[in-house]
């Protein structure tokens, strides 16, 4: 009986030791589309970074004689109306999208998580306020709420990343709410109330981390909708305020223009911010089949 | 249920409550003066008076806000700034396009998505799973504005297959009745204006109702294996029924639930969706009106329009839970 137990602790000990994470991270390496998203998230990442050398006149740069060229040896993806060099543009336009699509979910999620936090971990009075304030953002919708938000604050890049946090918001904070609300009851959050942890401690040390992993996936396919919905401004007007600007979605408003006589206008920009989408939207399906074995059928 | 109808009903006033505050505080404490609008940089302090009199912008904010408060329960919106006209009405004009878009959407999103759905969950881990993953990825990933002029450039400049702009040919002078362009036709016994209408309708459709597709198609398939896995599936098959039955009888009605929960969910989205469909397609509806009027700051018309997508949202929210209810006898609600 005890050898039974105490060959059996070592391999459960082992197992466990493993820990969350990386039993995630093995799971993610043999998740195909998962790897295929990080694959197009790294071209991204790289596109950005590499910008100033694989495009080095600088994506202001217009070529006399140049305007409206189809792609060539001299200009991959050809040449917009201004003589400009459409390659540059596109890689010059994935360090706007990143940074922005970042720093708008990020906010989102600081946000959403600290309504969420205070909604699930206090109850009463303060989550009817948080989430009646939560059913009022998710009743506009979306895009509108953005559109709004940027037409009365005026074009720029902190007014576009609130927008866009704005709207990420409510599903953030609902999320972490809901895993809250269900971790109050579960033993081990009831162990640590009643040898005397104190309400800070239990929100950060032991429900918090238990809530993370729906957050990390919906944060990873919030990213997909950022880069969309940043895009999804520019189109309509009201992208970074410089119109020279190499926002890939005001680069579409020009396309629409000239969609017969030089579709690479449209084709280009359109592949990156669809490619990225892709990406993002990947890694996150993955993310959520490898944090939670449950889901993968 | 009627008692539950009602509780919902009544559970839905602060929201709308809180959304007038939301509304009127954008209008009023944000930067941008609406006289500016109305007169320009340019206007003399005495103009600029004598319209914020006009108004109401002189009194203090909590009396405008009882007046706004007034004017909405007696289902006043106000006027355009810039032209004039009541919201209610301009809204009530526009209003059937937008519908007439988003119903088709659905249509398109719902009759192609669940067959899709299905067809998955019947091959689960095949390639035909793989297919229809890869397509419900591309519905989400691709947006909007990339698909439609993409249909655009495909469909419209280069096949000459189908039109890319407007509603239907004006030649055609099919005169408004409903403001429904498919019934108008109807109504003036027009099959070519029919027809016309709905070839405008097909690539607006498709544009809007590919991130909708994209969710009923996922959701189906996740629904059908879910389904498909229970007992009394087995039990079904055991029976010896036909496949065809099974799927019917057995597996469907039960996967139906979430499928319609789903389809209700994507209401808000399609009418947020429409703003830029509208947009791109030159389409007479509401979506493209209200963008115009951000634009011209033009704020009665958007606090108006707003305020009735929001109602529509928690309207249609509504009726879903209803029908979820209806559907599944297994729900009382407490």
């Amino acid at each position: 009986m005890t050898s039974t137990v105490a060959s059996l602790t070592p391999a459960a000990e082992a197992r466990a030791s493993r820990g969350l994470w990386r039993d995630a991270f093995s799971r993610m390496l043999r998740n195909k589309p998962a790897l295929i998203g990080v694959f197009l998230i790294i071209v991204f990442v790289l596109a950005a970074l590499l910008a100033p050398v694989l495009g080095p006149d600088g994506p202001y740069q217009t070529y006399p004689g140049a305007s409206l060229k189809p792609p060539s040896q001299a200009h991959l993806f050809g040449t917009d109306r201004l003589a400009r060099d459409m390659f540059t543009r596109v890689l010059y336009g994935a360090q706007i999208s990143l940074v922005v699509g970042v720093v708008s979910v990020v906010m989102g999620l600081s946000i959403g998580v600290l309504m969420g936090a205070l909604a699930g971990a206090f109850g009463g009075w303060v989550d009817a306020v948080m989430m009646r304030t939560v059913d009022v953002l998710l009743s506009i919708p979306g895009i509108l709420l953005a559109i709004g938000i940027v037409a009365w604050l005026g074009r720029g890049y902190p007014q576009i990343m609130l927008a866009v946090a704005v709207t990420n918001v409510p599903i953030f904070a609902r999320l972490l709410r809901g895993s809250l609300l269900a971790l109050r009851e579960s033993e081990f959050v009831i162990a640590a109330r009643s040898i005397g942890a104190s309400p800070g401690r239990l929100l950060v040390r032991h429900m918090m981390p238990n809530a993370l992993t729906p957050l990390i996936v919906a944060a990873t396919l919030a990213l997909a909708t950022a880069i969309i919905d940043v895009a999804g401004l520019g189109f309509l007007g009201l992208g970074p305020p410089d119109p020279r600007t190499p926002e890939w979605g005001t680069m579409l408003t020009d396309a629409r223009s000239f969609l017969q006589r030089a579709p690479w206008l449209l084709i280009f920009p359109g592949l990156a911010i669809s490619l990225t989408a892709i990406g993002f939207n990947m890694v996150g399906d993955g993310l959520r089949e490898s944090l939670d074995p449950r889901m993968k059928r | 249920m009627l008692k539950y109808i009602l509780r919902r009903m009544v559970a839905a006033i602060p929201v709308l409550f809180g959304l007038s505050i939301v509304l009127f505080a954008f209008v009023h404490l944000l930067p941008g003066d609406p006289t500016r609008a109305i007169l320009g940089q340019h206007a003399t302090p005495e103009a600029v008076a004598r319209i914020r009199e006009s108004l109401g912008l002189d009194k203090p904010m909590w009396q405008q806000y009882v007046i706004y408060m007034g004017q909405l329960l007696r289902g006043d919106l106000g006027a355009s700034i810039v032209t004039g006209a009541p919201v209610r009405e301009d809204f009530a004009a526009r209003f059937p396009g937008t519908i007439e878009l988003t119903i088709a959407a659905l249509i398109f999103a719902a009759g192609l998505g669940i067959p899709l759905g299905r067809f998955a969950a019947r091959h689960p881990q095949q390639w035909q799973d793989g297919f229809v993953t890869v397509i419900s990825l591309l519905g989400i990933s691709i947006p909007i504005f990339v698909l439609g002029l993409s249909l655009q450039w495909g469909f419209g400049a280069n096949l000459h297959w189908l039109p890319t702009s407007g509603r239907i040919d004006p030649r055609l002078n099919i005169s408004t009745v409903t403001g429904f362009m498919l019934i108008d036709t109807v109504i003036a016994r027009s099959p070519q204006g029919f027809f016309d209408a709905a070839k405008h309708l097909v690539l607006p459709a498709i544009a809007l109702g590919s991130i909708p597709l994209a969710i009923i198609t996922r959701i189906t398939r996740a629904s059908v294996l879910d389904v498909s896995n229970e007992d009394y599936v087995r039990t079904a098959r055991a029976k010896g029924l036909t496949e065809r039955r099974v799927d019917d009888r057995h597996i469907m009605r039960n996967a139906w639930l979430p499928v319609v929960t789903v389809i209700g969910l994507q209401v808000g989205g399609l009418l947020a969706g429409a703003v830029i469909t509208e947009t791109i397609f030159a389409w007479t509806g509401v979506g493209k009106w209200v963008v115009d009027a951000i634009q011209d700051r033009d704020y009665f018309i958007v606090q108006g329009s707003i305020l009735i997508f929001a109602i529509i949202f928690l309207v249609v929210n509504l009726l879903v839970d209803i029908l979820y209810a209806y559907l599944n006898p297994r729900i009382r609600y407490s």
